[in-house]
């Protein structure tokens, strides 16, 4: 009843969990605190110097109570960590197919949001009732930390690597978006609202190009991507047997070796890497004659690209306009362990 | 513990020479190789450093009075928590009870003339001085707004405040760190008096051994991973900041490295400390000398483990934070052994309560808490929506000012007898004591709600709904602050008007108190002590003839 009560607001599927071990921590604190005090306090008056109390056979040391207790404690906290071990390896963990990926980019002092279909919001995120959704975090420049104390989630977002978080919305409201993580000036303003919609509410958001929002309806990260493979002339060398870079077809989680000797899963963050830094990544065969991308692409347009050559990969369900090839179940499972 | 003189002392000249009337000149105190005169300089400089420290936190708690605070733009404010932290953990938690009360009396706990290097120790101070003047310096003509975690990016690249600066004072007071602890690790092996076994050596000693073991392992690599820092903020070398090819984790890894074994030395020596206070009031043996002496060494060792729980939440692997969580629930096993001892030590003891022990009993209260609610951030699933909350800000503020500043009072006032020669004030300390541990839990206590309510640590302006709390924080920090100001008012008041004071006011066991006058002359010992007892043998101390010792000024003799 009591737990029910200061609890009522968990909004996600990993807040009962946080409530949970919050709620059994608490009550182990209290234990503790109140037996410590209440012996402090017992003693201190039973013992005082003034009492005539017997002080007969006073003990200095017990071994055998010292290591019960030890042991009991190191019993007790590694019982805890077990159990609060699980949630959070879930929550960082691969998602579930059906999860929505939605990708967050942080920069000084403010939350750029990129759903697959194309729509963008600041400082603002619409989520669906119910439903999974993966977020997949990166700063554009300092340390930020995503954090939705309704969700009890939050997950830092670090410059030059992925990092992700899955939960399920289970509460339709509004709630607060803060940066965790000090970046700066602004850090107290980089601010926002994540609204929670009924799945019919959202999908009538979805449909008005996110009308709710700044940013309005754009084209899907996959055009938006493909626009952008053609405005910096990447099909000229990565085109169709070109011969002058590695066609791009079936790339997404391949295996790519490189002539430094080393081989790597073509993930992300290694797509990632390879248009910022190409020159550190030249596959076998190749020569190193792609430009240099890092000071041209911000980190919106390099999640755009990736979506775009995810696209192209012929496991992949055919390009689809509407829904960004990423969010296709074979790629979930295929995401598994390629963000942390 | 007990004494025998090897000879019979000879009567005292008048008037008695003491550490503070032998030489009044400037000179005489800047180029002292004295411990003691070294540990009163360090303690007027971190006194000053608190001062400063304190004024930053007060504008904090003031400006949090209102959700949009308007005493000071947003840079000012994240200048003003930067330089708390830094001012605070830097330049006064870190050497407060070592570089003062460790330096007065670890040698005249073990029986020794000084330490084993005393112009070590005098350079000691040097460094600290330089360094706080630089840091200091940077902070006032312009100041730092990374906060007292240097995170890079944000320092080594974004920041256009004087981070340079700044680092260069932390990484010189380093070697002043660095340098006290060679000087006691070597102390305490090499100098014990004849008979000062290791067990039988006080748990201060043994703490401050620990503590040094952590000053001597970890500070080196704060100073290096600041050092980077500089380097990529002056050359652009590609280490913390992707841009470059570096890694931000990486900094995190370093930073913390140090960074959390060095909250164990801000509590160690307080630990210390309540292990001398509390068998002196309760008349009592400690109980369990083996299990505290050992934890002390267990949490500065274990301490270089934990360190990744501070980044559950970065973006490290599961994994790695799995192993961190686990250990961080493991060490806090010791420190509850300690907790068990002291208040074990109570039972069937004949109990007083001075304002040391006020004060020690307070620290067993409030870190209990502090440690408790350690072990929600130590819980993966909790840490990751309390992790960078208010929460974690009343947590360590419970380990450190709860925990660490109450041990370093009641030490304070347990040796202010011993250091300066005169009593303070008894009433007027126990008020103070009280109104600590009342205003403290005001202050800090409602933050734990604002962090479980979901308020970021480090906000300028925050949602209207955090307010009622905030506010009520602000009050208790006022009345803490009263908890300060008047100890240092009647310290500094008790310097010329406190009556004199007994070679031993507290019948307490230890070479400092039954073999040493109050204050002690400047070689310490007449004679060096032989020692026969176990510490804290207050049987037998309250069985002597002339225990009270009170009235004696030279004292510790006859004692057959």
């Amino acid at each position: 009843m009591l737990k029910n009560h200061l609890f009522a607001n968990a909004a996600s599927s990993f807040a009962p969990k946080f409530d949970d071990i919050f709620f059994v921590l608490t009550a182990l604190s209290v234990f503790f605190t109140v037996l410590v005090l209440s012996l402090i306090v017992i003693f201190a008056i039973r013992y005082r110097v003034a009492s005539t109390i017997d002080r007969g056979k006073p003990i200095t040391h017990n071994t055998k109570l010292e290591f019960t207790i030890i042991g009991f404690l190191s019993v007790v906290g590694l019982g805890v960590f077990f159990w609060s071990a699980k949630p959070y390896a879930t929550i960082y963990g691969a998602p579930p197919a059906n999860a929505q990926k939605i990708y967050v980019i942080g920069k000084q002092w403010m939350w750029e949001i990129q759903h697959p279909d194309g729509i963008r919001e600041n400082d603002a995120l619409h989520l669906p009732l119910g439903r999974p959704v993966q977020l997949i975090l990166i700063s554009q420049d300092v340390v930020h930390s995503f954090f939705v104390p309704a969700f009890k989630v939050k997950r830092d977002v670090v410059p030059g690597m992925y990092t992700s978080v899955w939960f399920v919305p289970t509460k339709i409201g509004r709630f607060r978006l803060f940066c965790a993580q000090y970046c700066g000036a602004f850090h107290s303003q980089m601010t926002g609202w994540v609204t929670v919609m009924k799945p019919k509410d959202f999908a009538a958001w979805e449909a008005a190009g996110g009308s709710f929002s700044e940013g309005g309806h754009e084209t899907s990260m996959v055009q938006t991507g493909k626009a952008l493979f053609n405005k910096y002339g990447c099909v000229s060398c990565h085109g169709v047997s070109t011969g002058m870079a590695p066609s791009l077809s079936n790339l997404y989680m391949s295996k790519v070796h490189l002539t430094n000797g080393s081989t790597a899963i073509a993930d992300d963050a290694y797509i990632r890497e390879a248009i910022l830094n190409p020159t550190a990544h030249v596959p076998v065969g190749y020569q190193p004659i792609m430009p240099v991308f890092k000071d041209e692409l911000n980190e919106g347009q390099v999640l755009d690209l990736i979506a775009y050559i995810k696209s192209l990969s012929a496991t992949g369900l055919p390009q689809s306009p509407a829904n960004g090839a990423s969010n296709s179940s074979g790629t979930g499972l295929k995401a598994k362990g390629k963000t942390r | 513990m007990s004494v025998t003189q090897m000879e019979n002392t000879t009567p005292e000249p008048h008037p008695r020479k003491t550490y503070l009337n032998e030489g009044n000149t400037i000179g005489s105190w800047l180029l002292t190789k004295d411990h003691k005169r070294i540990a009163i300089m360090f303690l007027i400089s971190i006194s000053l450093m608190f001062i400063v420290g304190g004024w930053a936190a007060t504008m904090i708690r003031a400006e949090l009075v209102e959700p949009q605070g308007h005493l000071m733009s947003h840079e000012t404010y994240n200048k003003m928590f930067s330089m708390h932290g830094i001012v605070m953990i830097f330049f006064f938690l870190i050497p407060s009870i070592p570089a003062v009360l460790g330096n007065f009396m670890v040698p005249i706990m073990i029986g020794a003339r000084d330490l084993a290097f005393p112009r070590l120790n005098l350079i000691s101070w040097y460094l600290y001085i330089i360094g706080a003047g630089i840091s200091l310096a940077a902070m006032l003509s312009g100041g730092v707004d990374t906060g007292w975690t240097f995170y890079t990016p944000y320092s080594s690249v974004y920041s256009n405040t004087h981070v340079t600066m700044t680092i260069v004072g932390i990484f010189i007071a380093g070697f002043s760190s660095i340098f006290t602890g060679i000087n006691f690790i070597v102390t305490i092996h090499k100098m014990r008096a004849p008979g000062l076994t290791w067990f039988r050596l006080p748990l201060f000693v043994w703490a401050i051994y620990a503590t040094s073991i952590i000053f001597l392992l970890g500070t080196p690599v704060i100073a290096i991973t600041l050092a980077l820092v500089v380097l990529e903020r002056t050359l652009h070398l590609g280490i913390f900041n992707p841009a470059y090819g570096g890694d931000p984790i990486l900094f995190q890894n370093l930073f913390w490295f140090y960074s959390h074994p060095a909250v164990y030395i801000m509590i160690l020596p307080s630990m210390g400390v309540v292990s001398e206070i509390i068998p002196c009031f309760a008349r009592k043996k400690i109980f369990g000398y083996n299990f505290i002496a050992f934890s002390s060494l267990a949490i500065a060792l274990f301490g270089f483990l934990v360190w990744g729980h501070h980044m559950f939440v970065s973006g490290q692997s599961v994994y790695s934070g799995m192993i961190f969580s686990l250990l961080s629930f493991l060490i806090a096993v010791p420190s509850a052994v300690k907790v068990f001892n002291w208040t074990a030590t109570m039972y069937k003891g004949r109990i007083s309560f001075d304002a040391p022990m006020l004060y020690a009993l307070g620290f067993i209260g409030l870190f209990t808490m502090g440690g408790l609610t350690g072990l929600y951030l130590a819980s993966l699933t909790a840490d990751v929506d309390l992790h960078d909350t208010y929460f974690v800000v009343a947590h360590f503020h419970y380990i450190m000012v709860g925990g660490a500043i109450m041990g370093f009072m009641g030490g304070m006032h347990f040796w202010w007898p011993k250091i300066t020669g005169r009593m303070y004030p008894e009433r007027w300390a126990k008020i103070a004591a009280v109104i600590t541990f009342f205003g403290f839990n005001f202050t800090f206590f409602p933050q734990f709600i604002l962090g479980y309510m979901g308020m970021p640590r480090r906000y300028h302006w925050y949602p209207p709904e955090f307010q009622t709390l905030n506010i009520l924080s602000s009050i208790g920090a006022a009345v803490l602050a009263f908890g300060y100001i008047i100890p240092a008012i009647y310290f500094i008041w008790s310097l010329k008007k406190g009556p004199k004071a007994p070679q031993n006011p507290w019948r307490a066991t230890g070479l400092e108190w039954e073999e040493v006058p109050s204050p002690p002359p400047t070689h310490n010992f007449a004679r060096l002590p032989i020692v026969e007892r176990e510490a804290y043998d207050y049987e037998w101390m309250d069985g002597r003839d002339d225990s009270l010792g009170a009235a004696s000024v030279t004292g510790g003799k006859g004692d057959g």
